[in-house]
């Protein structure tokens, strides 16, 4: 009964049918895998609720059995789980867009440093030759704190930075100069 | 009538004045000598049946009284019965009221319970209760009638609030322990640690994991402080890991320890870098439980690395933790028997636990996604692991998306002790997913090689053949969960002839009809109770039945509260159980007792 629906699929796009181009032909109806597996068993008698058959995606009351206290525990759990991420936008002058990267899952500057590299393809002033930087064709991670200030990377401890971070700014390397002889 | 003072019990009636015994007398001191040493319940059963003085005997002698129904008898009757009783165990509803298809006010109250009590057994000690509705009135009748308690248990309880536990920790002056497990508790804004009194007392056993509001931590601290006799203590997860060192450092002699959120109370920040978790839990040198975990900050996870080797228990049902993160613990829990877990953990995980935890006994994974079409992540494969590696697994319970015969089968040969097998594949009706074919030939194996079977739980694609099997093979089954499985009312009639030590059966969403109950009806008289929702009975038929049967209730009742009606094709929930009262008098309106 699967294979069948599986080649029915393959067939759709050769089918000679009447109808305009882009029309489906009808009333396929998407079956889902519970069903499929109703009617291949021989003999199934009709289950009394039949609207769970027929749309097997409507929860069916307390099942799985798990009780509803762990299923409220889990959803904090869930959640809990998706706040220890802490993604933070990243820009960088002169592009277009905007990045996202979870600060959470580097753990200290050096890989946080080597992931902005990786991703916008660039070398951190700390890292490169003194001459491009002080040509500003080089870029200095720059973050938001808290308060609202911009604040060179790599000044605070680690944890203390992933507290206060709320946003990333690839700072071109003349304007991050100003910066650093600020600091 | 004359009773004998004995040496551990009270003493009934006034002081007597000394004649010499007759030979009867004489054969029944010694009986209830000798039987003070039976302790198991079914061997009381049994001695009770012998003869009218075996009966008395036995029923002078029972101190620990276990009624697995609320309903099955009635205070008086059990009062009248027995009359030393120190300890009661008392279960109320059926255990799907735990997901759900029970509507609320159905029953299970204790009230009637604690006023027999309080006049039968004033000295009681213990009482345990399970799926009752517990009203703060009857905690304080508790707390007020039973000078002696010690011992107050509530698991899966609901009703009742602080104020409840607050005349239970001012008022029960012997107490040492008390413990909530998967209760509903009310926040009364009643602050009931405060309610202990300020002197010494004889905890041994304080846990409130299942309470979902904050308490009040500098009076709990304090509370420890006059707790020297402390050996189990289980916070709820407003207890952060901060406030948890606080506690461990008062405590190091717990054996049981519910550690509560697990993370700290704000944004990690370098103070709590100067609390050595770690030393804490290196000093607790007797734990052998641990639980908790409910918000878990992974990276505190090494402060437990100490207690691990000692570890028989561990509860991480609560933890989402990777497999890596599971592995690192878990490869150091070489006594583990019990062990809970999530299953974020993944097949990999399982893995680990199989390779370590050559001793385990009980495994329970659980969901953190509980719908059926949620993403599953442990398989066949974490089964077959766990199979492989533990082989003196006596219990499992096992949620996943993705199952084989295979490994079922596997697990059935590898684990000869399995006492407790309950497998739910959660999308329903699903199939082997390699082969396609229904879940028959595991569940079989199953029955067939676990010898010692006594519950099983059932999912998955079934046929009429899987319960055949059971029929055949599970002679020692005591427990049946069923759920959208089966073709044909033969299905439950294989269960029902051959099982002849079926106690409780639970059915729900499955296509079994009213020769179910026909072909049930020399069996029920042995059973706890039949439940069967969503299947396909009439109405007409358990009327038919309740007539023909009059030692057993039969309970009809609709999911949204409405009148039962004669129009409905089928009935939405039968609950029928054996009873020596009759219908019981506190059932709401929308349950019809036929």
């Amino acid at each position: 009964m699967e294979n069948s629906n599986i080649n029915l699929c393959y067939h759709e796009d050769t089918e000679l049918r009447l109808g305009l181009p882009g029309t489906k032909n009808g009333s396929e109806k998407k079956r889902s895998f519970s069903e499929i597996n109703e009617e291949s068993t021989s003999g199934v008698e009709q289950c009394h609720d039949d609207h769970l058959i027929s749309q097997p995606k409507v929860q069916a009351i307390g099942w799985p059995p798990i009780r509803s206290y762990r299923k409220n525990c889990l959803q904090v759990t869930k959640a809990h789980k998706e706040s220890t991420r802490m993604y933070v936008k990243v820009s960088m002058d002169g592009a277009p867009y905007l990045r996202k990267i979870d600060l959470k899952l580097y753990k200290d500057y050096k890989e946080l440093l080597k992931a902005l590299e990786e991703m916008f393809k660039f070398k951190s002033g700390k890292s490169s030759n003194k001459e491009a930087f002080r040509n500003g064709s080089e870029y200095e991670p720059t973050y938001e704190d808290k308060d609202g200030d911009w604040m060179l990377v790599g000044d605070v401890p680690w944890d203390m930075f992933i507290a206060s971070c709320k946003r990333l700014r690839l700072m071109k390397g003349c304007e991050a100069k100003r910066l650093a002889c600020l600091a | 009538m004359r009773e004998n003072t004995r040496l551990d019990g009270p003493t009934i009636g006034p002081a007597p004045v000394y004649t010499p015994p007759c030979p009867d007398q004489v054969l029944e001191n010694v009986l209830e000598n000798v039987l003070h040493f039976l302790t198991c319940r079914k061997d009381r059963n049994s001695a009770s049946l012998v003869c009218k003085s075996w009966y008395r005997a036995e029923a002078l002698t029972r101190s620990d009284l276990f009624i697995g129904n609320c309903y099955a008898v009635g205070p008086a009757r059990a009062t009248e019965r027995f009359r030393r009783v120190k300890s009661v165990v008392m279960k109320g509803k059926p255990r799907f009221a735990d997901f759900g298809l029970i509507p609320p006010n159905w029953g299970a109250f204790p009230t009637p319970w604690i006023s027999a009590f309080a006049q039968a057994y004033p000295w009681l000690q213990k009482i345990h209760l399970k799926r009752m509705t517990v009203t703060d009135y009857d905690l304080q009748h508790i707390s007020l009638s039973f000078p002696s308690l010690n011992d107050l248990t509530l698991v899966c309880c609901e009703a009742f609030g602080t104020s409840g536990l607050s005349f239970l920790a001012s008022n029960c002056r012997q107490l040492r322990v008390l413990d909530l497990f998967e209760d509903e508790v009310n926040d009364d804004e009643v602050d009931w640690i405060c309610s202990f009194p300020e002197t010494e007392n004889n905890l041994e056993s304080l846990s409130f994991e299942c309470i979902d509001f904050p308490i009040n931590f500098n009076a709990l601290e304090k509370l420890l402080a006059r707790s020297p006799n402390l050996k189990r203590l289980r916070v709820n997860r407003f207890v952060t890991i901060d406030q948890l060192y606080r506690l461990m450092v008062r405590a190091p002699q717990l054996t049981h320890l519910g550690t509560g959120s697990f993370t700290p109370s704000e944004i990690w920040i370098p103070a709590h870098q100067d609390l050595d978790f770690g030393a804490a839990f290196a000093a607790c040198k007797s734990l052998v439980c641990l639980s908790g975990f409910r918000e878990i900050a992974p990276v505190f996870l090494p402060s437990i690395y100490p207690v691990c080797a000692n570890l028989t228990s561990l509860n991480f049902s609560y933890a989402n933790l990777n497999a890596e993160e599971l592995s690192s613990v878990i490869c150091h829990c070489h006594n583990l028997q019990t062990f809970w877990v999530l299953d974020t953990v993944g097949d990999e995980g399982l893995r680990a636990v199989a390779s370590t935890c050559k001793d385990l006994q009980e495994l329970r994974v659980f969901p953190i996604d509980a719908r059926e079409d949620s993403e599953g992540f442990v398989s066949e494969v974490g089964l077959l692991a766990i199979s492989e590696g533990c082989k003196k697994l006596r219990s499992i319970l096992y949620f996943c998306q993705r199952m084989t015969n295979s490994a079922v089968i596997a697990m059935s040969k590898n684990c000869p002790e399995l006492l407790v097998f309950r497998l739910c594949i959660m999308g329903r009706h699903r199939p082997d997913h390699i082969t396609n074919e229904p879940m028959d030939e595991g569940f079989g194996a199953i029955v067939m090689n676990c010898k010692k079977l006594t519950r099983l739980a059932v999912s998955g694609l079934l046929t009429d053949k899987a319960f055949e099997y059971i029929g055949q093979y599970g002679k020692l089954v005591r427990t049946l969960s069923v759920a959208f499985a089966g073709d044909s009312d033969m299905a439950l009639k294989y269960v029902l002839e051959g099982c002849p030590n079926l106690l409780k059966l639970e059915v729900r969403d499955s296509p079994f009809g009213d020769s179910v109950l026909r072909s049930s009806l020399p069996h029920l008289y042995n059973m706890r109770f039949l439940w069967m929702s969503a299947c396909r009975l009439t109405l007409s038929a358990c009327r038919q039945f309740a007539k023909e049967m009059p030692h057993l209730v039969v309970e009809v009742f609709t999911n949204g509260m409405e009148e039962v009606n004669d129009k409905d094709e089928f009935v939405d929930t039968l609950y029928m159980y054996r009873s020596l009262e009759g219908p019981r008098t506190d059932a709401p309106e929308y349950v019809k007792i036929l």
